[in-house]
């Protein structure tokens, strides 16, 4: 077995980074995430690849997509405020049909926030932030180890399906240290015929761009892209379910939000309640037939984030309302206990019972 | 199954989430499942800092502490904060250099160590935090003393080797103290 070894989820997003190939980072630092800059500044010169401190963030995902549009694999890392600058960018690369990888270690917003934990940037991940018909792949690690494990896949879906993918995480699981292998490092590699590397004056050039005048060639791009986010959405879906059963109530919840979830749902059960919890994985494909079939089964949801209540919005569109779903929230950089989530499913049993 | 949530808090600078890596690196080393969370921000030398140590036979759920097993405090400000946090039946490491104030709950059990003084004395002024850390192993046989020194030789990086000793120096006061 490898060596466990102790490191805080910002870095095992760095060493993942690394392991599955890639060699350009461009950043600019911010509160939560800094770690994965340091950690690249540190390495990315003893292994032959660039790190660099751009000026702003948005210079930094510009020379993302750059490296991207050259056939690199690329990324960038950055918390709430700077995702927000990024967002142009965001949807260039997305029109331009070149794959990148970005890190959101979320804090608290809107505006310059505050500097704790907080997942309000589902809207903006999962939704677009940026301008245009585009989607991003959106990964929620809920540990250290899947902070790496969804790195390299991040990295392998980008390239895949010529697109975005983002890693979702917030300020604790980006601060916390747990034990981690990097065992399963399943690096895949695509050819990139697309990439400008030069023709050598053998082969017809190639254009990266998302400029078309022309509203007929716009459209039939906009609709070949979406056939594309279409297999992703059949192909791509990864949650985790526990204790769902027989369960009567269903938690859902991501991220670290999801760990404070589990706690309150074993403690319900040891109490004899009868409740589960689904755990997006992808927020973008969201597990949508997951929900759908616990809607089934279940007879009311229980929705836990750490916002004004936004991945409820999914959660009703999946279970197509069929079924209550209530908010159980924390805001600004605040957490809820075990006991919050606890009382919230008790509420949700009156309802059932 | 055992699971212990340990809650160390004090001023920044006194090594607060040093002692917090020492003991997750105790964990990781005796095959425990682990979580160290650091408070974070604003918060070098002078300000508060604290850091959630979670360390069990299963997979830990919630890294964030609400209801510490153990609590270790090394200003009054924390131990004003937390103390009514600690379970019953719980542990409470007191820095009674620091903190002149005794706990008044009778449901836990209180040690009170000198640890910034013992430090002072030990030549390793900086290493109250490890003072307190030998003591804590002391009164958790699930954390055996054995395997210090390479926990410790883990922490410190390999041009800083001098501080192994240093650190072993404060840990052996703080397990040997009899109060």
């Amino acid at each position: 077995m490898a060596e466990r070894v102790l490191m805080k989820g910002n870095e095992a997003i760095a060493e993942a980074a690394i392991r599955a190939g890639c060699r350009h980072y461009f950043g600019y630092p911010i509160t939560p995430q800094t770690e994965v800059a340091a950690y690249m500044a540190k390495k990315m010169p003893k292994i032959g690849g660039v790190f660099l401190q751009a000026e702003s963030e948005i210079a930094s995902i510009n020379m993302v997509y750059g490296a991207a549009a050259a056939g690199m694999r690329v990324m960038t890392s950055s918390s709430s405020p700077g995702i927000s600058l990024k967002s142009e960018g965001l949807s260039y690369i997305a029109g331009s049909d070149v794959p990148a990888f970005v890190v959101n270690v979320q804090r608290g917003g809107p505006g310059l926030g505050g500097i704790q934990p907080s997942q309000s940037d589902y809207f903006q991940a999962t939704k677009g932030g940026g301008h245009g018909d585009y989607r991003m792949i959106v990964l929620a690690p809920a540990s250290v180890q899947e902070m790496a494990s969804l790195t390299i896949k991040g990295f392998n879906l980008a390239d895949k399906y010529l697109m975005t993918s983002m890693i979702l995480a917030d300020g604790t699981i980006g601060q916390m240290m747990e034990p981690i292998t990097f065992e399963d490092a399943a690096v895949e590699t695509y050819d990139k015929p697309w990439a400008l590397t030069g023709t050598k004056l053998q082969r017809k050039h190639n254009i990266v761009n998302s400029l078309y005048l022309k509203p007929d060639e716009l459209e039939k791009k906009n609709i070949e892209r979406f056939e594309r986010y279409k297999v992703v959405e059949e192909n791509e879906v990864m949650y985790e379910e526990y204790r769902m059963e027989d369960a009567e109530i269903c938690v859902v919840a991501f991220g670290i939000a999801s760990r404070v979830a589990k706690n309150a749902v074993a403690e319900a059960r040891k109490a004899g309640v009868k409740v589960g919890l689904i755990r997006p994985i992808t927020l973008w494909p969201f597990p949508k037939m997951a929900l759908r079939a616990a809607a089934e089964r279940v007879k009311s949801f229980v929705c836990v984030e750490l916002n004004m209540g936004q991945m409820i919005e999914d959660v009703r569109l999946a279970t197509e309302c069929k079924r209550p779903v209530s908010l159980c929230n924390r805001t600004g950089g605040m957490i809820p206990s075990p006991d919050q989530v606890l009382a919230s499913i008790r509420e949700a049993q009156k309802g059932v019972n | 199954m055992k699971t212990t949530q340990i809650l160390i808090a004090g001023f920044g600078g006194q090594g607060i989430l040093f002692a917090g890596k020492f003991l997750a690196y105790k964990g990781l080393l005796e095959d425990l499942q682990v979580s160290w969370l650091p408070s974070y921000g604003p918060e070098m030398r002078g300000g508060t800092a604290n850091c959630n140590v979670i360390l069990s036979d299963d997979p830990v759920g919630s890294p964030i502490i609400t209801d510490p097993d153990v609590l270790i405090a090394m200003n009054l400000p924390s131990l004003q904060k937390y103390v009514d946090a600690v379970v019953p039946g719980g542990q409470i490491y007191v820095d009674s250099t620091l903190i002149s104030e005794k706990v008044s709950r009778t449901d836990v059990q209180t040690y009170y160590i000198p640890a910034t003084q013992m430090a002072n004395d030990a030549g390793v002024p900086t290493l109250a935090n490890m003072v307190m850390m030998g003591h804590v192993l002391k009164n958790n046989p699930e954390l055996s003393f054995d395997g210090t020194e390479a926990t410790v030789a883990k922490l410190v990086p390999p041009s800083k080797a001098q501080l192994v000793e240093l650190n072993m120096k404060a840990l052996q006061a703080g397990k040997d103290y009899q109060p």
